[in-house]
C-alpha cells in the first residue's frame, strides 16, 4: 500500500552521499550549477547531469574547464540575482582557493558540496581534512557532516542559512570521500516540493547587476574603505551562529530530523571526559563511549560540525564540567597540531583550566579503528587523573612513532 | 552601417576616469560602449581599465560593472549571461574587456573554455602590448624586441628586449571555430565600428582583439597614439582581419610602408639593431604569406553550379 502523504514528502531509497548530496542541489532549485570533475566528487555532477537530462531538474548546468572557473562562473551569475550551486574535492578546492575570498565580501551565498579529499602530495584520493581546513580565513560558512542523510540535509539547510538577509555567506558542506560520498546508505529524499516549504524561491537582497539599476561589484578599493568591509564580513560570521541554529531548529518542524546545530553531544552531560571529534569518526567514537561506559568509564562525545562559524560560545558551556578534553583531527598544522585542537584550545582559555589533548589519526584516509579510538580516550582520562593543564598532540597509528 | 559622424553623442564609459593621457585602452572602450549602450553589462579584470574606471568610489560606467579575478573575464562574462537567460533578460549585451595579459596568458584557460561551450558573450581584449597596470612587464602579445621592465637593455644577447615574437591570439580563437573573431585597431574607427555593430549583433561567442597603444609603455608621445594604431596596420605589422560563420576575411590591404616608420616613434623599439629590424621585416613577410594563404583556404566559397 503506497501512503499518499509519505509519497507527496518524497521517498526513502539506497543511495550513495553524493546521490544524497546532487539530490539535496536539485531539490533546492539552483538556477545555475557550474562544476569540473574530480574524484571523489564526480558522481555529484554526473547525477546532476542526469536530473538535467531527465527534467527533473531545471537550470542551466555549465561544465567548466576547471574548479576556478566553477567557482568564478558561479560568483559571477550569484552576482546577477540568481541561486547557485557547485562541488569539489581536495586539489579543485585549492585551485579555487583565489576566488574564494571573493564570495563572502560581495554578500553572495552560494552553497558548495566539498568531498574532503587529501591534497597531494602524495597523490591520494581518500579522506583527509587538509583541503577544506586551509580554507577556513576565507569567509565561507563550513559545516562537517557524518553520513549521506547529513549530507543532503545540510544542502538544504546551507541555502536557508546563507540567504539569511543577516548572514548572506557562502557554505560549504563538507563530507567524507568514499566513507560518505561512495557509501551506500537508506536515506530519505525529499520531493522538490517538500524541499520548497522549507526553502522558498530565491529574493536576493544583496546588490545584482541589472542594467536597470547600474552599479560596481567588486570594485578596486583604497585603503579608506577596505577595514571596514572586513569587520562587516567578520559580523556577519558571527550572527551566523545564531541563524544556523534557528534553521536547525525549523528543519526538524518540517522534516522531522535534528542534528544539534553547531554541534551534537552525545552522553556527555555527565560525562567527566570528553572526546571532540568532526565527520565520519564521530560513528566509531559513539561506540568506544557505548564500550567504554559499559566498562564504567565516564567517557561523552561532541560531534563538532560547524568549523566556521566555531561555536566557542556554546562548547565552552557544554564543556565546563568535564576534567580533560581530547580533540580529534584528520588534518595538520605542521609543527603545531590539528586545526580543530588549535581552534578547541582558543575557545576554552577563559573557561577550561583542564588538560586539552590533540590527536591526529586517519590522515590520507587511513582508518580510525575503535583501538584508535580507545587509545585517545584512555590518554584523557589519563589526563584528568593527573590533573595537569598539559596538553600536547598524538599521533594515532603512525607506523613507528605511535603509542 | 554606422560611420564617425552618427556616432551617439552619449556615453556609457564617461570622462572622469583616470587613465593616462592618450590611453588607446580607454579610447577602446569608450568606443565600445558608445555602440554596445545602455543594456550592457560590463566585465573587467584586474587591469588598467578596473583601476582607471572603477576605483571606489569612483565609477566612469554608466552600466552595471563586475570585476572577481585577472583570469576569469570569459568564465564570469559568461556566468552572468547564464544567469540572464535564467531571468528572462537574455536581451542584455555581456561584454568582458580584458588587457593582452588577462588574456593571452593568465585568462587563456578560461578564454579558450569559453569559446569551445559557445558562450553568448562579446569579449573585447584591448591589446597594449605588455602588464602595463604594473609597470610595463613582458606578456605573451608584447612583441619581438620590445623593451620592457622585464626585458630590460643591456650588453649581452638576453638584453636586446623580447626575445620572442607576439603570441597570435585571433589565430587561436579562430581555431575555435567560433561564430565572430575580429582584429581591429583605433587607427581606422570606421572599420572598428563596423566590426563592433557585428560582434554586438550576434549570438554565440564573439571575439574583438583591439591594437590600443599605450604612450607610457610604449614610449611614445600621448599624442601618437591614433598615428601608432594606424601605422602598426599600415606596415603589416598587425593585420585586419575578420572571421565570420566559418568564412576568414582580410579587411584591409596594407600599404606595407617600411618597419621603421612605425618602430622609431617609440622608445621602446629605439635599441633595435639593423639586424633586429631585419628579423621584424621578414616577420611581417612570413605573417602575411601566412595571412593570405589562410584567407584563401577559409575564403568565400564560390557559389556551386546550378
Amino acid at each position: 500500500m503506497i501512503d499518499a502523504k509519505a509519497e507527496a514528502k518524497g521517498e526513502r531509497r539506497m543511495v550513495t552521499g553524493d546521490y544524497a548530496a546532487a539530490w539535496g542541489a536539485m531539490v533546492s532549485r539552483p538556477q545555475v550549477i557550474a562544476a569540473y570533475p574530480i574524484t571523489p566528487q564526480t558522481m555529484i555532477i554526473e547525477h546532476l547531469s542526469e536530473f538535467l537530462a531527465s527534467k527533473k531538474l531545471d537550470a542551466e548546468l555549465m561544465r567548466v574547464e576547471s574548479e576556478h572557473s566553477a567557482l568564478a562562473a558561479v560568483i559571477a551569475a550569484e552576482a546577477t540575482g540568481v541561486r547557485t550551486y557547485t562541488a569539489t574535492s581536495s586539489q579543485g578546492l585549492s585551485l579555487m582557493h583565489e576566488p574564494l575570498f571573493v564570495a563572502p565580501p560581495m554578500h553572495l551565498p552560494i552553497v558548495m558540496s566539498i568531498v574532503n579529499r587529501t591534497v597531494a602530495a602524495p597523490l591520494g584520493i581518500w579522506v583527509e581534512h587538509n583541503d577544506t581546513m586551509p580554507q577556513r580565513d576565507t569567509g565561507w560558512m563550513q559545516v562537517y557532516v557524518e553520513d549521506a542523510q547529513e549530507a543532503l540535509d545540510m544542502v538544504l539547510q546551507a541555502y536557508r542559512i546563507a540567504e539569511h538577509p543577516e548572514v548572506e555567506l557562502p557554505m560549504m558542506v563538507c563530507m567524507d570521500a568514499f566513507l560518505v560520498s561512495h557509501t551506500i546508505e537508506s536515506v530519505d529524499l525529499p520531493s522538490p516540493e517538500a524541499a520548497d516549504a522549507f526553502l522558498p524561491p530565491y529574493a536576493p537582497v544583496h546588490a545584482y547587476l541589472d542594467p536597470k539599476r547600474p552599479l560596481v561589484l567588486g570594485a578596486a578599493s583604497p585603503p579608506e574603505f577596505i577595514q571596514e568591509v572586513r569587520w562587516e564580513t567578520d559580523m556577519r560570521m558571527r550572527r551566523a551562529s545564531e541563524v544556523l541554529e534557528e534553521v536547525e531548529h525549523a528543519f526538524s518542524k518540517t522534516f522531522g530530523r535534528s542534528y544539534g546545530g553547531a554541534f551534537e553531544t552525545y552522553r556527555l552531560e555527565d560525562a567527566e571526559v570528553g572526546l571532540i571529534t568532526l565527520g565520519t569518526v564521530t560513528s566509531v567514537a559513539r561506540d568506544v563511549v557505548d564500550l567504554l561506559r559499559e566498562q564504567g568509564e565516564k567517557v561523552g562525545l561532541l560531534k563538532l560540525r560547524y568549523f566556521r562559524p566555531f561555536p566557542a560560545e556554546r562548547l565552552r558551556e557544554a564543556t565546563e564540567h568535564l576534567h580533560a578534553i581530547g580533540v580529534y583531527d584528520r588534518a595538520v598544522s605542521f609543527g603545531v597540531g590539528g586545526p580543530t585542537y588549535i581552534e578547541v584550545r582558543n575557545a576554552l582559555y577563559e573557561s577550561a583550566k583542564v588538560p586539552i589533548l590533540g590527536f591526529l589519526a586517519g590522515l590520507g584516509g587511513r582508518d580510525v579503528t575503535r583501538d584508535d579510538v580507545s587509545l585517545m580516550f584512555s590518554k584523557v582520562l589519563q589526563a584528568a587523573t593527573r590533573g595537569r593543564r598539559a596538553g600536547g598532540v598524538t599521533w594515532i597509528g603512525t607506523r613507528g612513532v605511535s603509542p | 552601417m554606422t560611420t564617425i559622424k552618427e556616432l551617439p553623442e552619449e556615453d556609457w564609459f564617461t570622462s572622469g576616469h583616470t587613465a593616462c593621457p592618450g590611453c588607446g585602452g580607454a579610447m577602446t572602450v569608450r568606443t565600445a560602449m558608445k555602440i554596445l549602450g545602455e543594456n550592457t553589462i560590463v566585465y573587467m579584470p584586474a587591469s588598467c581599465l578596473l583601476i582607471f574606471s572603477d576605483m571606489y568610489p569612483l565609477n566612469a560606467f554608466r552600466v552595471p560593472s563586475l570585476q572577481v579575478l585577472f583570469e576569469t573575464s570569459a568564465i564570469c562574462a559568461s556566468g552572468i549571461k547564464r544567469a540572464l537567460k535564467r531571468l528572462g533578460k537574455d536581451d542584455v549585451t555581456v561584454v568582458a574587456f580584458a588587457g593582452d595579459g588577462g588574456t593571452a596568458d593568465i585568462g587563456m584557460q578560461a578564454l579558450s573554455g569559453a569559446a569551445e561551450r559557445n558562450e553568448d558573450i562579446l569579449y573585447i581584449c584591448y591589446d597594449n602590448e605588455a602588464y602595463m597596470n604594473t609597470g610595463i612587464q613582458r606578456s605573451g602579445t608584447t612583441p619581438f624586441g620590445a623593451w620592457t621592465t622585464t626585458t630590460p637593455l643591456g650588453p649581452g644577447s638576453e638584453g636586446r628586449g623580447k626575445m620572442e615574437t607576439k603570441k597570435d591570439v585571433p589565430s587561436i580563437m579562430i581555431a575555435h571555430d567560433v561564430p565572430y573573431v575580429a582584429t581591429a585597431s583605433l587607427g581606422f574607427p570606421v572599420d572598428l565600428l563596423k566590426k563592433l555593430e557585428k560582434a554586438k549583433a550576434k549570438k554565440g561567442f564573439r571575439y574583438v582583439h583591439v591594437l590600443s597603444p599605450c604612450p607610457v609603455g610604449w614610449r611614445a608621445e600621448s599624442d601618437k597614439t591614433v598615428d601608432l594604431a594606424k601605422l602598426a596596420v599600415e606596415t603589416g605589422i598587425f593585420p585586419l582581419l575578420e572571421y565570420e560563420d566559418g568564412v576568414l576575411r582580410i579587411s584591409r590591404e596594407p600599404r606595407f610602408t617600411p618597419v621603421r616608420d612605425y618602430l622609431k616613434l617609440q622608445g621602446r623599439f629605439k635599441h633595435l639593431t639593423d639586424e633586429q629590424v631585419a628579423s621584424v621585416e621578414a616577420w611581417v613577410k612570413q605573417r602575411w604569406e601566412r595571412n593570405r594563404a589562410l584567407a584563401k583556404a577559409l575564403g568565400p566559397k564560390p557559389a556551386a553550379p546550378a
